[in-house]
């Protein structure tokens, strides 16, 4: 089953499933997920560490390291699917029409290009433009995601550049060949504050007038909140949750976002003791039968020990919780 | 209130904090080698990591420092628990300034009254090492229990309070999660049972429901041992959870410090208001957030004058030119011109329902 959106799809994730095989057995961490990216939408992809979330978007690139392999589910770029093309066909795509940001620009740059280099020859390889062109275009390019005098600095290599200032020229590398989908994996996470909110400001602007959809992977909920217009949650290799943002902010249904939601000290909240989930995500090797969050929810039943609940649909949201399923409903009233 | 200007107000308040540091700072060397200078002619350079910072902590309450990056946060717990020297100021602890103690046998009686919490609990951790020993090291060390059975006993009675079990004590960090180990990590500290706890960010390396866990232990144990605790963290948000007082730093130095419910609600210094402004709208509210262009500058060339003028929006002639310094506004100190002289807008007043807005002169 796949969660409909009233655009059509850009990306289609139908029962993804990526294992990785290891001497204590198969570990599954991407489990039968299935998510939609329309055209221009950000897609907020939001968990803790171990939820397979970085997982989900390197598959999407066919990026996971052997011996991890999609072991399941098929993914559609554009209604054409893309799990499955050899490698130097899929390399086409990444870069063209889905680009990347990762968390640490420093590993995004080479050291020993200058960014000028580095951007110009992405541009060069995805378009047809000559090589003057290319060098305007990425001028253009850092001058739009805010890089001052950007004609001096296109020729600095990137140890000149600051954390953020880096960031941008990855903003920039991912956007040089206006992809269509461009996969944001912690983009601000090793970024001070202030800095932080600078680089949600350049993505979302640039992402709007480029009408480039995004998936944007983190565990900041504040990130996911500035930027997304939907919400996927997972946990422990699964979503659990997804729906718009202003309903799984406000109104989350699954336990696990709820207290995900209350565990977040804010500013306007009481102060006195915050909601906690006890316990810790389970590592792959022992995820729980049933609803994996089963053994930390405090709504937990019977029904979630041994029967795993796939997502049911609840107003515009779905969530995989018993909870939500009609027979539940009668008993304990949603 | 009517205080002399100059005093803080945490020190009026109470009689003697258990803490209190006086002009403390932290010249780091960061001179080109000798030779450079020799031939090249560069000049000896000092990175001034912290450069006169005073406040003072009552006992059983939290002062929290928040800053970037780069600010000298890290630095001042370190001075506090002596794993760097101070080049300048005192800090004294309980009334005893700590850097007059010169006999090894009060430097350790007075260091089993102060531990600290590090950020990385894979790094702070021997791997090698059994839990149970790790955490029985400081009762080891300060022969505060006698005895293979006693220490156990101890040893267990600390991993209970921090919520492990007996058992847990017999296996290697390895074995824990970020969050289990960092309650190992409490757990050590609380054995030498000190009255003062150094937090150096101990959540940032944590998921948000593991972070919720630990803040609500270090809250808990508080009120139950009567700890006080210097924290430190960038997390606005977590700092107002935790503390009684603010302290902001910005290039080594305070720009504002306050009562944590008066700084929240009324941010007076541009720096702090900047900071708020960076927080995340999880209510939803569609404020506009307008982010603040600009960076931390390099602390080996700090502007002069007021050090956060270039990215200040009320800067003037003077905050180039002078350095302010701390001086009480309102009840609160601030080190601003603009605020000094009355210049700066007015954060409206809200009531703590409503969004956090600062807003600039239309």
């Amino acid at each position: 089953m796949t969660v409909p959106s009233n655009r059509p799809p850009l990306l289609q994730l139908e029962h993804l499933r990526v294992e990785f095989p290891s001497r204590h057995g198969t570990l599954t961490a991407v489990d039968d997920v299935s998510l939609e990216i329309a055209e221009g939408e950000v897609l907020g992809v939001v968990g803790e560490s171990g939820a397979g979330k970085s997982i989900t978007g390197a598959a999407i690139i066919g990026l996971i390291e052997p011996p991890g392999r999609i072991a399941g589910g098929r993914v559609l770029f554009e209604g054409e699917r893309i799990d499955d093309l050899p490698y130097e066909k899929l390399r086409r795509i990444r870069g063209k029409r889905i680009g990347t940001i990762f968390q640490d620009p420093l590993t995004s740059l080479n050291p020993l290009y200058s960014i000028g280099r580095q951007l110009i020859e992405t541009i060069l390889t995805h378009t047809s433009l000559s090589p003057r062109e290319a060098r305007q275009r990425a001028i253009d390019l850092l001058s739009e995601v805010g890089i001052p005098s950007p004609a001096q600095r296109i020729d600095h290599y990137p140890h000149q550049f600051s954390g953020g200032m880096r960031q941008r020229v990855v903003i920039a590398l991912a956007l040089c060949a206006n992809p269509r989908l461009v996969i944001a994996d912690e983009p601000t996470t090793a970024l001070d504050v202030s800095i932080q909110a600078q680089i949600i400001a350049v993505l979302k602007k640039l992402c709007r007038e480029h009408g480039t959809a995004v998936m944007l992977i983190t565990h900041d909920m504040g990130v996911i909140a500035e930027t997304a217009d939907r919400v996927a949650v997972m946990y422990a290799g699964r979503v659990v949750e997804v729906g718009p943002l202003r309903e799984v902010v406000k109104h989350p249904r699954h336990p696990y976002t709820v207290g995900l939601m209350g565990s977040i000290p804010t500013l306007r909240g009481s102060r006195a003791r915050l909601a906690q989930i006890d316990g810790s995500m389970p590592r792959l090797n022992r995820i729980p039968p049933g609803c994996a969050f089963h053994p930390r929810c405090p709504r937990a039943f019977e029904r979630c020990e041994h029967e795993r609940p796939e997502l049911i649909n609840d107003g515009p949201s779905w969530t995989s919780c018993w909870l939500y399923a009609p027979l539940a409903r009668t008993g304990s009233d949603g | 209130m009517a205080e002399p200007a100059g005093s803080l107000p945490s020190a009026a308040a109470t009689p003697r904090p258990l803490l209190r540091v006086a002009e403390l700072a932290r010249y780091f060397d960061a001179s080109p080698p000798f030779l450079n200078r020799l031939l090249l002619g560069g000049r000896r350079r000092a990175l001034k990591a912290v450069d006169g910072v005073s406040f003072a902590i009552p006992r059983g309450q939290t002062l929290s420092l928040v800053g970037e990056s780069g600010c000298g946060k890290s630095t001042v717990a370190r001075l506090i628990v002596g794993l760097y020297r101070p080049t300048r100021g005192t800090i004294e602890f309980d009334g005893q300034d700590v850097s007059l103690l010169r006999k090894e046998r009060d430097v350790r009686a007075l260091r089993r009254r102060f531990q600290i919490i590090f950020q990385d609990p894979f790094a702070s951790l021997n791997p090698r090492w059994r839990v149970r020993d790790i955490i029985a090291e400081p009762i080891r060390v300060h022969g505060l229990v006698r005895g293979r059975a006693a220490i156990r006993a101890r040893t267990e009675e600390l991993l209970a309070q921090v919520g492990l079990s007996a058992a847990d004590g017999g296996k290697y960090p390895h074995e824990f999660s970020g969050g289990q180990r960092q309650r190992i990590s409490i757990a050590r500290a609380l054995a030498s049972a000190p009255e003062f706890l150094v937090c150096d960010e101990p959540t940032s390396a944590l998921d948000v429901s593991v972070q919720a866990q630990i803040l609500n232990l270090m809250k808990d144990l508080q009120a139950r041992l009567g700890l006080t605790y210097l924290f430190i963290s960038h997390n606005l948000a977590v700092v107002n959870h935790m503390s009684d007082q603010v302290g902001v730093m910005y290039l080594g130095r305070l720009c504002e410090i306050a009562e944590a419910k008066t700084l929240f609600r009324r941010p007076l210094h541009p720096y702090t208001r900047l900071l708020l402004e960076t927080i995340p709208d999880l209510e939803l509210s569609g404020r506009p957030r307008v982010p603040v262009a600009g960076e931390v500058p390099s602390p080996i060339d700090p502007p002069p004058g007021c050090s956060f003028h270039p990215r200040c929006p009320f800067a003037n002639e003077r905050c180039r030119r002078e350095r302010p310094e701390l001086h009480l506004h309102e009840g609160d100190l601030v080190a601003c011109h603009a605020v000094e002289e009355g210049r700066l807008p007015a954060v409206e007043a809200q009531s703590p329902s409503e969004p956090l807005t600062t807003r600039s002169e239309a």
